[in-house]
């Protein structure tokens, strides 16, 4: 693999809205090279917004987001292709297309003014299709997959862009708790195998600090705090971001700060006391907490 | 490794392979079928000319007769059906696919019924033929999609709102087009009918020259844009994050599009439901996600080539124009797609 030259992306006091409605006011950030960047907070806070606008797909109207030092928007849109890859929150595919077909396509900003394909456009391909482990069903068409699968072959199509910045909006949304962490276990290998840098949207508290190297917790299109993920998730930030009183205890898996909300009904009548305490499970309560932190902050805000 | 890594290259390259051998055995079969009904449809009129004498007139080794039949009373216009049906097929296929839904064609959004309203202008109240009338057609189908792009316009266009435009505006146009029938003299409204319904007669050699130039012209847009096209059906954002310039590319392909319907319609009329139905078949026929561009051409030229053929001979002496036959065909696949879109209440 050639040498890889360090990318550099930050961001220096933006505002962004759209039409009337301005959602990010005057925010300034660097994205650390080389890391998993989790950005959490509650919805509407403006964390989408920040993510696309570091896509440049929204063109802020105050600032600048600079991509090795250069503004965004005066780098021609295919050059930026080359270094800096995007994943929406609900990519469509047209129908019928076939997972090799898809994954393909993300060779378009490498390719000339008319597709020609080389040995090298494919040999791209089938690296991106074997480290998301979509190369097996490289003839399915994707309507065919489950839901987990498609995004690894979402998640292929930007790799076979073959940039070293990665920026996904919410890419565990639609997915049940096995493929979302599949797909999370699939960024962190793409980042210590290739030192990529990765963005993501979060909305699950206990994920982002699991899997995330660096938090940047948002509220009303600030930034609040950031860092790693125990210097960010305290209680006293989830309070003030999501306006929710936790309690934050440390993973039993991973050792990283968990969220456990506490909420308004936190006793249960109707709780079946276990005759043996010392019996229950720890990664169950963990799981049990994780699905209720994910409860309290519904990705509907599109 | 690295071997590993060639071997891997091997297994896409023959995926893609494949996926372009179908779509090259459908072209090829179309072609055929293209051309054999073409050849049938030039050996049956009030002097029937053995098939194989028409293969040998288009060779140049045909006697004196047959060649002015076949060149000059019957060539122009079965060509002229073939052009409009390449154009007609073309244009839906870029449609539907920039649009994303299968309900955007030139036909349902509102292009064609735009130039329909300026062609029955022309006629009835500047009483004008031929040319001139072709022309205000060309004009009013560019109007129609400037007017509807300005409309659907909002921070960029979003398909869904270009093709509620679209049906607006062409409920516009055909309620302007009943307007100016009902204020004409019966015998002015029924030339103006007939065009309104699409037809090949009397089309001549100058009618196959401007759509054949026409297309050669769009032709290298195409082969530009069609590439774009493939990025644009990922939607907006990731078109963007592939760095594609998405506004222009659907600009671009918007005009080509309305290009081809204009003159197609400038040519035959709004022949119905062509554009409409050709690329959907070419899509399921090669299996491909993409628009299907050279498949959909040629369903296009032959729905209309067999049509035709319908209209001229399969009713004795009553000989119809070649709309009335596309539109009993396609009608129903309308309906198919409006119930089964409800019924899986995807809204296309």
């Amino acid at each position: 693999m050639e040498t890889r030259v360090d990318h550099s992306l930050s961001a220096e006091n933006l505002a962004v809205g759209y039409d009337q409605r301005e959602i990010i006011h005057d925010l300034s950030v660097r994205i650390p090279t080389g890391k998993i960047t989790v950005i959490v907070g509650a919805n509407a806070c403006g964390k989408s917004t920040l993510l696309k606008t570091l896509a440049r797909l929204l063109k802020p109207t105050k600032g600048t987001v600079l991509l090795d030092g250069r503004s965004i928007q005066s780098i021609p849109t295919r050059e930026v292709a080359l270094k800096l890859g995007l994943l929406p929150q609900s990519p469509t595919a047209p129908e019928g297309i076939t997972v090799a077909d898809l994954v393909g396509r993300g060779r378009y900003p490498r390719q000339g003014w008319i597709r020609q394909w080389t040995k090298g456009d494919d040999e791209a391909i089938a690296d991106a299709m074997t480290s998301t482990d979509v190369l097996e069903i490289a003839d399915r068409p994707i309507d065919e997959l489950s839901g987990g699968q498609r995004q690894r072959v979402w998640i292929a199509m930007a790799l076979a862009q073959e940039t070293d910045i990665l920026l996904l909006d919410e890419p565990t949304t639609f997915l049940d708790l096995t493929h979302q962490f599949e797909v999370l276990d699939l960024l962190v290998d793409l980042n210590k195998r290739d030192e990529r840098t990765i963005v993501l949207v979060l909305h699950d508290l206990n994920q982002a600090c699991r899997f995330g190297d660096h938090l940047i917790a948002m509220k009303d299109g600030a930034i609040v705090c950031e860092g790693n993920p125990s210097e960010v998730i305290t209680e006293q930030v989830v309070q003030d971001v999501f306006g929710l009183a936790v309690k934050v205890v440390p993973d039993p898996v991973a050792g990283t700060p968990m969220v456990v909300p506490i909420g308004r009904h936190t006793t249960r009548t109707d709780q079946v006391i276990p005759d043996n305490p010392a019996a229950e499970n720890p990664a169950a309560r963990a799981l049990a907490a994780s699905a209720a932190a994910n409860g309290t902050c519904r990705p509907t805000d599109r | 490794m690295g071997a590993a890594t060639a071997e891997r290259g091997q297994v896409i390259a023959r995926a893609r392979a494949g996926r372009q051998a179908r779509s090259l055995a459908v072209i090829a079969v179309l072609a055929v079928l293209l051309f054999v009904t073409f050849c049938v449809s030039l050996s049956l009129g009030d002097f029937k000319i053995p098939v194989i004498d028409v293969v040998k007139t288009l060779f140049g080794a045909g006697d004196k007769a047959t060649e002015f039949i076949v060149n000059r009373l019957r060539l122009p216009r079965a060509l002229t059906g073939i052009l409009v049906g390449v154009a007609l097929g073309m244009s839906g296929a870029i449609f539907q696919s920039v649009a994303r839904n299968p309900l955007a064609s030139p036909d349902i959004i509102g292009v064609t019924y735009g130039a329909s309203a300026f062609a029955v202008f022309a006629i009835i109240t500047l009483g004008l033929t031929g040319t001139a009338v072709s022309a205000l057609a060309i004009a009013g189908a560019l109007l129609t999609a400037f007017i509807m792009y300005l409309l659907a316009w909002r921070r960029g266009v979003s398909s869904y709102r270009l093709i509620l435009v679209g049906i607006g505006i062409g409920a516009i146009a055909t309620s302007l087009t009943s307007y100016l029938l009902t204020k004409a003299r019966v015998e002015v409204a029924q030339q103006a009918l007939i065009w309104l319904t699409g037809s090949l007669n009397g089309r001549d050699w100058a009618n196959v020259r401007s759509l054949a130039i026409t297309l050669v012209v769009l032709t290298p847009a195409m082969i530009l844009l069609v590439n774009r096209l493939r990025i644009l059906q990922l939607g907006d954002e990731t078109a963007y994050g592939l760095g594609l310039r998405v506004e222009w590319a659907r600009l671009g392909l918007i005009v080509v599009a309305v290009l081809l319907a204009a003159i197609a319609t400038a040519a035959a009329g709004p022949i119905a439901f062509v554009a409409f139905v050709a690329p959907p078949i070419a899509r399921w026929l090669t299996r491909s996600p993409g628009p299907a561009l050279i498949a959909s051409a040629l369903i296009g030229a032959l729905v209309i080539a067999l049509s035709d053929l319908i209209a001229q001979h399969a009713l004795g002496d009553t000989q119809l124009p070649v709309g009335v036959v596309t539109g009993v065909v396609g009608a129903p696949y309308l309906m198919f797609l409006l119930a089964r879109t409800n019924r899986v209440g995807s809204g296309g």
